[in-house]
């Protein structure tokens, strides 16, 4: 599989905050990768520094093995950051036009675009006169216009209302459906969840998973336990259980994680036999939510 | 070099600010016409300021340009905005994701700065070319000819102004603040000037000429005390004016050092910034 971009051994530091600390990653053709991490983890930096607008401490990245300069990468990649910057005198169309002088590429690809966020009926409009949702609509044209075969997205969705944000899930979906690889930094969990293939987790600027997002979640889930009698005899038991790695409680309840698959109803019958009647009693698979609470909240 | 032009035409052609404050220098450029018209007719006394020499080739091409680099002020503003208005609107950090380097986007401007300054070098030729044949005693030809060496004083003066002027657009980020630095900035070599003639009153001019400012005035000294009519005063009250008029290439050489400067400090200090 052809490698776009890879990270290594990326530092960097604000005076004395290292909001990126180490971080390398690949970004292999095709995929969807979300970036996750809390506010003021190092996501927009670490896009910074690939699209040359931060200058890195030391590491290195490159797109494409190498064979491209990041100035000459960039000109196949579309990105938006964190908020959609343009020159707000111009209106919709000669703003794209500039993207496209910008890009080097032709003018004929501004209508098709702008229809296919929406804004087709206003592109003779200035960007002033632009809603949030607008303006972000006409950033992801402007991300659109050279075809990328990357898709950066640095917070797609962030000030948006909820339909803004519906709209916008859509349309990246779409995108990636039609196999452009798509790098996307948020911090709404279910927004990775629904439209990433691959995660990278970073919490201040150290990385803490990457891998699918399957894997994440991958686990043989948990039990949700809850006895009306003996909560302290309850935990000893389940600590002497087999396939049973850690316990903890959560508000009135008992979280067991298991390390090898166990049904519902062996747990039950062992614990009925000891004589601890269940008052609750659930499996679940854990969400992205939890996989990555648990992850931020160690280390 | 046309692309990078042609993106910042682009940028300029639909700012409206920008549009009228060219416009309006171009209009004061071809008002230095006007002054022809500068005519007192009382009584006795009749003076027509046209009569008086100064359209007369070559010295005409003195004066003119003197007179036309007064105006460039105007263009320092939209020069000093476009840069600034990067930075503002953000626009700068979209143009580098876009793919322009950091380098690009410099040229961009500095082409640009070229284009203007060569725009009203221009221009400024063809107005004194249609105001000499006009009013000038002499239209020989080789006559016409000397002195052109002023309009290109003129573009020199006019590419290191503007490249200071973004240089300060890149440095101070805001347009009214960019302007404010340029007027600290003349202060600055006003008092230094100052402070030179109290300790030394000799070899002023030697340590002065080496400042920005100072040096892009040298380029084009004033024309007034050249007219004979002005001269003519002066001797009656005992004063020599006499003096060397003429573009020295040493104030050129400084001047184009300055611009090199400028830009490539632009480039620098863009180059370590995060954006």
């Amino acid at each position: 599989m052809e490698t776009i971009l890879s990270l290594k051994n990326l530092h960097k530091k604000f005076g004395g905050i290292h909001a990126v600390n180490d971080l390398s990653f690949d970004i292999q053709k095709g995929n969807v990768y979300g970036i996750l991490g809390p506010n003021g983890s190092g996501k927009s930096t670490t896009l910074g520094i690939i699209l040359n607008v931060v200058n890195k401490t030391s590491g290195s990245f490159s797109w494409y093995d190498g064979n491209l300069t990041t100035h000459q990468a960039l000109k196949k990649v579309g990105a938006i950051i964190e908020r959609p910057n343009f020159y707000p005198y111009m209106t919709a169309i000669q703003n794209l036009e500039l993207v496209c002088k910008i890009k080097g590429i032709p003018f004929d690809k501004i209508s098709e675009k702008l229809k296919v966020v929406n804004l087709y009926e206003r592109r003779n409009s200035k960007f002033s006169t632009f809603s949030l949702g607008m303006k972000q609509r006409l950033a992801i044209a402007s991300a659109l216009l050279n075809d990328p075969e990357i898709l950066i997205l640095d917070e797609p969705t962030n000030g948006l209302d909820p339909q803004g944000i519906h709209e916008i899930r859509v349309l990246i979906k779409e995108i990636a459906q039609t196999g452009t690889t798509i790098l996307l930094a948020s911090h709404l969990l279910d927004e990775v969840e629904k439209v990433c293939s691959h995660v990278v987790v970073i919490r201040n600027g150290i990385k803490l998973y990457s891998g699918t997002v399957d894997e994440m979640v991958a686990s043989h889930g948990l039990f949700e336990l809850k006895t009306d009698s003996d909560t302290e005899k309850l935990m000893e038991l389940l600590t002497k259980f087999e396939g049973i790695s850690a316990i903890k409680t959560e508000d009135d309840k008992i979280i067991a994680t298991l390390n090898k698959p166990v049904s519902a109803s062996e747990i039950n019958s062992y614990l009925f036999q000891n004589g601890i009647i269940l008052s609750h009693l659930v499996k679940r698979k854990p969400s992205l939510e939890q996989q990555f609470l648990t992850l931020t909240n160690k280390n | 070099m046309l692309r990078l032009l042609n993106i910042e035409i682009h940028k300029l052609k639909h700012n409206r600010a920008s549009r009228v404050l060219i416009f309006i220098y171009f209009v004061l450029l071809t008002s230095i016409a006007l002054i022809a018209a500068i005519k007192f007719d009382i009584g006795p006394v009749k003076f027509h300021l046209a009569d008086q020499g100064i359209f007369n080739f070559p010295y005409i091409w003195h004066f003119n340009t003197y007179i036309a680099s007064i105006l460039k002020f105007f263009l320092l503003l939209v020069i000093v905005s476009m840069m600034a208005n990067e930075y503002s609107n953000k626009t700068l950090k979209q143009n580098l994701i876009d793919g322009l380097s950091k380098k690009e986007f410099v040229l961009s401007k500095f082409y640009t700065v070229i284009l203007l300054a060569l725009i009203s070098t221009i221009f400024v030729f063809f107005v004194s070319l249609i105001l000499g044949y006009s009013y000038s005693d002499f239209t020989e030809f080789s006559i016409i000819t000397t002195d052109l060496e002023y309009l290109i004083a003129f573009f020199v003066k006019l590419v290191a102004f503007f490249s200071f002027g973004l240089f300060l657009g890149i440095l101070v980020k805001r347009s009214a603040f960019a302007v404010g630095a340029m007027l600290v900035w003349a202060m600055i070599e006003g008092f230094a000037k100052g402070m030179l003639y109290w300790k030394f009153d000799t070899m002023v001019a030697n340590v002065m000429q080496f400042f920005p400012l100072e040096a892009m005035s040298n380029l084009i000294k004033e024309p007034f005390t050249r007219l004979s009519a002005v001269k003519t005063v002066a001797k009656q009250v005992g004063e020599d004016l006499s003096k060397d008029f003429s573009v020295q290439p040493k104030d050129i050489a400084i001047v184009l050092v300055w611009t090199a400067i400028f830009i490539y400090l632009s480039y620098v200090l863009l180059k370590k910034r995060d954006l």
